[in-house]
C-alpha cells in the first residue's frame, strides 16, 4: 500500500532523497497548477455535451466556451454527434491559476482509524459496552449498497463491517425508511448512534431527507441523544456538519473508519 | 460454440424441485386475491379516470366494493352488475363515479339480474376487450417484421429524468446512437404507491412515473424515431411493486415490449408482502403472456447484497424458480428474460473467467429464454475510467456466451443518473465489443477440467443443492431464513398484505379464464 502522507512532499525533501530528482523542477506549493505531462502545464481535461447540433460551429463553441472558463490554449480534441440536436465533446485546455497548497485546511471525521481488533478493545476499555447502532437508507431511497457495505457482516473492501464487530449491536433498517421511524427505532433500541446513507441524489433530494430528520430529533429535543452519521457518494464531512450531523463519509470508506470515530467520538462523549 | 459439460441429471432435479416449490406456491395462494388484480380487472374492462383528488377511479370502485363485502365476488361480476343496473356505457359509469354520484353498492341493489346473466354479459365484454389486446400484440409482430429490432443482445439504456417529455428527448438521442431497448425508470418508489398515477407527469425523483399517458407518449416517439432509423426501439417499464398486474394491463394496452416482473424482487428488496406480490404475479405474468411482453427477472439484485461469489448459485437457483412460475402463468420460454449480473470483484485474480462461466453456465440451462445480464455496480466508483473499461469487460462476457438482453453499464454509476454522453459512450463500448467479437463465442472451447468448467460445476451442483433445500422447507419459509440476497423476510409481513382477501366459491376473474383458456389451447 501506499502512503497517502508519500505524495505530499515538500520540494526540500524531494532535494534530499537525491538524484534524477535533484535535476527536476520543483515543486511550489505556494502555487500548484495541474500536472498533464511538465511541471506547471496546467493541463486540463473536460467533456461535456451541448444542446447545438454537432458541427463546426458545435467544436467553436465548446472552444469559446472553456476560453471563457478562463482556460487558455484550449484543443477540442473530439466531437461526437449525439443526435437529436445533441454535440459531445471531449477538450484540453492549459489552466492558468493556481492555488496555495500550504494554506489548504480540510476537516476530516476520525482523527485516526483503528484495527477491528483495536477498535473492539478500544471499546471495551473506554465504553465498557455495545455500541449501538441502526442504520437506514431514508426518503425514499432504494440502493442499500453503501449502508450494506458499512453495516453487514460481510462489509466492504476487505475489511468486516460493523455486524461482525463484538464491540456494536446493529440494526439495518435497509432501504426506503422514512425518518420517523428510523427515530422510533433508534428510541426503541436506546441506539448511540444513526447511520443514514443516501446513494439517490437527483435533484438534492438527499439534502431535503437529512435537513429533515436533524428537524424532527430537535423537535423532539432529542437530538443531543445520538451521534448522527451520514454517508454517500455525493458526501462530504464539511456538508454533513452544515446539515447538522457529526459526520459525514464519502465514497471509498471502509467500516473500520466509521467504526473507529464512533468508538472515538461516543467515549469522548462519556468522558 | 463454446459448450460447457452440464450435468443433465442435475438440471432434472432442480426443475423438478423447482416445480414443487412452485406447487407450494401455488397453494399458500389459492382461493385469494387482491386489492390490485380486482382494479387490473376493472382497467381491463375499460375502467379508467381519476375524481377531483387524482384517485384513480379503478382504486375509488375496488374500495367502495370492498367495504361493501362484494369484493370476494369479483370486480368483473359487480362491474357487470352495476352497468346492466344503471344501463351505463363503462365511461359513463367511470366518470359518474369519480364525480361521486354514483356509489357502486348501491347501484347495484337496484336489480338483481341472475348470477348467469351477469356473468355471460361479463364474459362477453372480456372477449371484447381481449381482442384489443391480440391487435395490439399483432401490431407488434408486424412492426417486427417490417423493422427488426437489432441482433441479440439487444442494447438496453434507461432514461430517469422525471420528466416524461425531457425522458423522450434522451430516449430519441439513445435510439440514435444505437439503443434498442429504452426503459423508463420509475420514480423512486412508485412501487409503494397502491394506486396508479394518471396522465403525462413532469416531476419525479430518480425517474419518472409510470403512467399510461406516459406509456403512450413514450410509445409513440419510439415509434416514430425507430420508423426513421428502420428499427423496432422496445419499450420497457417496471410491472412491480403494489400495481404490479395494473402496470401489466396498461402495458399490454400501451404496446410496452418488456416488463420486469418479479415477486422475489419485491418482497426482498421492497418488503412486499409475500402473498399479495404471488398473487398479483401470477395475474401480471398472465397478462404479459397474452400481451407478448417479455417479462425481466430481477435475480442480478441479489448480488448487490450478498457475496457475487459466494452466492452465484442462489442466482441460478432463483431462476429456475422463477421459470417454473413463469411457465405457470403460461409464458413460453422466449418471453422469460431471467437476470443475472456481472458482480464478481474486479480486484479477483481470475475474476473474469467466474463471470464466463456463470454467464454461460446460464445460457445452457436456459437456451431459449433471452437472458437478461446487468452491468457491473456494486464495484463502480467515480472512477469513471476503469469503470467504463469493467463495462467493456461485461459486454466481452455477453457476447461471447451469446446473452439476450444487454443493460449497459455506465461508466459513471454510483455517482448520477446517466447524462446524455454517458449513454451514448456506453453503447459505443458495447457496440464496439459487439462487432468485433460477433463470433468469437463460436471459436472457443471451454477446457475440459479447467477453472470455467470446474466454477461451472460447482455452480450447478450448489444450485441443485439448495434447489433440494428449498422444496423441502418451501419457498416462504427459505425467504423467512434467508436464503436469498440475506435478506429475511417474515411470511406475514411487508407492504400490501391489507389487500389480499378471500374469494367466495363464485368469485371469477373473466380475464384470468380467458387468458388461460387461449394460451393453453396454443
Amino acid at each position: 500500500m501506499r502512503d497517502p502522507d508519500s505524495d505530499i512532499r515538500s520540494g526540500q525533501e524531494r532535494k534530499n532523497s537525491g538524484g534524477w530528482q535533484e535535476k527536476s523542477a520543483d515543486v511550489d506549493l505556494k502555487q500548484v497548477r495541474p500536472y498533464g505531462d511538465t511541471l506547471n502545464d496546467g493541463q486540463i481535461q473536460l467533456s461535456f455535451t451541448l444542446p447545438v447540433p454537432a458541427g463546426p460551429e458545435a467544436r467553436a463553441a465548446g472552444r469559446i466556451l472553456m476560453e471563457k472558463l478562463g482556460l487558455k490554449e484550449v484543443e477540442v480534441v473530439h466531437l461526437k454527434d449525439l443526435g437529436e440536436g445533441f454535440a459531445f465533446l471531449i477538450a484540453y485546455g492549459r489552466c492558468p491559476v493556481s492555488i496555495d497548497f500550504t494554506g489548504i485546511e480540510v476537516t476530516q471525521a476520525t482523527s485516526k482509524t483503528m484495527s477491528f481488533q483495536e477498535i473492539n478493545s478500544f471499546i471495551d476499555k473506554h465504553i465498557g459496552r455495545q455500541i449501538r447502532v441502526v442504520g437506514a437508507c431514508t426518503g425514499t431511497d432504494a440502493h442499500t449498497v453503501g449502508l450494506d457495505a458499512i453495516m453487514n457482516m460481510k462489509g466492504y473492501a476487505g475489511e468486516y463491517g460493523l455486524e461482525r464487530y463484538p464491540g456494536f449491536a446493529t440494526w439495518n433498517l435497509g432501504s426506503q425508511v422514512s425518518n420517523e421511524r428510523l427515530i422510533s427505532k433508534a428510541d426503541e433500541v436506546q441506539a448511540d448512534a444513526l447511520l443514514v446513507s443516501q446513494v439517490v441524489t437527483q435533484k438534492n433530494v438527499h439534502v431535503k431527507n437529512l435537513t429533515e430528520l436533524v428537524e424532527l430529533l430537535e423537535a423532539e429535543g432529542i437530538r443531543d441523544e445520538f451521534l448522527l452519521v451520514v454517508g454517500g457518494p455525493r458526501l462530504s464531512h464539511e456538508l454533513a456538519l452544515e446539515l447538522g450531523f457529526d459526520a459525514g463519509f464519502g465514497p471509498g470508506t471502509t467500516p473500520p473508519q466509521v467504526a473507529s470515530f464512533l468508538a472515538q467520538q461516543l467515549s469522548e462523549r462519556e468522558k | 460454440m463454446a459448450e460447457l459439460a452440464v450435468d443433465e441429471e442435475l438440471v432434472t432435479d432442480c426443475r423438478q424441485a423447482a416445480a414443487e416449490i412452485a406447487d407450494g406456491v401455488d397453494k399458500f395462494i389459492s382461493g385469494l386475491t387482491t386489492t390490485s388484480v380486482e382494479r387490473t380487472v376493472l382497467r381491463l374492462l375499460g375502467v379508467n379516470g381519476v375524481d377531483e383528488e387524482e384517485v384513480p377511479v379503478p382504486n375509488i370502485m375496488v374500495r367502495q366494493l370492498q367495504e361493501a363485502e362484494l369484493l370476494k365476488e369479483g370486480s368483473a361480476h359487480n362491474l357487470g352488475r352495476a352497468l346492466l343496473a344503471g344501463n351505463y356505457e363503462i365511461d359513463e359509469l367511470a366518470e359518474a363515479v369519480a364525480r361521486g354520484e354514483v356509489f357502486l353498492p348501491d347501484l347495484i341493489k337496484k336489480c338483481r339480474p341472475s348470477r348467469e346473466e351477469v356473468s355471460s354479459f361479463v364474459r362477453e365484454l372480456t372477449e371484447k376487450k381481449a381482442r384489443k389486446i391480440i391487435n395490439i400484440r399483432q401490431e407488434r409482430e408486424e412492426l417486427k417484421q417490417e423493422l427488426s429490432p437489432g441482433p441479440r443482445p439487444w442494447l438496453y439504456v434507461i432514461v430517469a429524468t422525471g420528466n416524461i417529455y425531457e425522458d423522450v428527448r434522451q430516449a430519441r438521442a439513445a435510439a440514435r446512437q444505437g439503443a434498442d431497448i429504452i426503459a423508463v425508470i420509475r420514480s423512486t418508489a412508485q412501487s409503494l404507491l397502491d394506486y396508479v398515477p394518471y396522465g403525462p407527469t413532469t416531476e419525479g425523483f430518480g425517474g419518472t412515473y409510470a403512467t399510461q399517458e406516459n406509456f403512450r407518449i413514450m410509445r409513440e416517439a419510439l415509434d416514430e424515431v425507430g420508423g426513421e432509423l428502420g428499427r423496432y426501439i422496445q419499450l420497457v417499464n417496471y410491472c412491480s411493486g403494489l400495481c404490479m398486474p395494473e402496470i401489466a394491463a396498461l402495458g399490454a394496452l400501451e404496446r410496452l415490449d418488456m416488463m420486469l416482473n418479479d415477486a422475489m424482487y419485491g418482497i426482498l428488496f421492497r418488503d412486499i408482502n409475500m402473498k399479495r406480490t404471488f398473487i398479483d404475479q401470477y395475474f401480471s405474468r398472465l397478462i404479459n403472456a397474452y400481451a407478448g411482453i417479455i417479462i425481466n427477472t430481477g435475480e442480478d439484485n441479489y448480488l448487490t447484497t450478498a457475496d457475487s461469489l459466494e452466492e452465484a448459485h442462489t442466482v441460478v437457483a432463483s431462476q429456475f424458480i422463477n421459470e417454473e412460475l413463469a411457465r405457470r402463468s403460461c409464458l413460453p420460454p422466449e418471453l422469460i428474460g431471467l437476470g443475472h449480473a456481472f458482480e464478481i470483484d474486479p480486484e479477483l485474480e481470475d475474476g473474469f473467467l467466474m463471470e464466463l462461466a456463470q454467464a454461460q453456465l446460464v445460457r445452457q440451462l436456459f437456451p431459449e429464454s433471452p437472458l437478461k445480464y446487468m452491468p457491473p455496480t456494486k464495484y463502480m466508483t467515480g472512477d469513471i475510467f476503469k469503470g467504463h473499461l469493467k463495462d467493456g469487460m461485461f459486454n466481452l462476457a455477453s457476447i461471447i456466451t451469446g446473452q439476450g438482453i444487454q443493460l449497459l453499464g455506465m461508466l459513471t454509476e454510483a455517482i448520477h443518473t446517466p447524462f446524455i454522453q454517458d449513454r451514448a459512450l456506453s453503447l459505443d463500448n458495447a457496440r464496439y465489443i459487439f462487432n468485433n467479437c460477433r463470433n468469437l463465442g463460436q471459436e472457443l472451447e471451454f477446457k475440459s477440467g479447467g477453472k470455467i468448467q470446474n466454477r461451472a460445476d460447482q455452480v450447478l451442483a450448489e444450485t441443485a443443492k439448495m434447489l433440494g433445500k428449498i422444496a423441502v422447507k418451501g419457498l416462504m419459509q427459505s425467504l423467512e431464513e434467508g436464503f436469498f440476497a440475506g435478506i429475511k423476510r417474515s411470511r406475514n409481513g411487508g407492504k400490501g398484505s391489507e389487500g389480499v382477501l378471500a374469494c367466495s366459491r363464485y368469485y371469477y376473474n373473466p380475464f384470468a379464464d380467458l387468458f388461460r383458456k387461449e394460451l393453453n389451447s396454443q
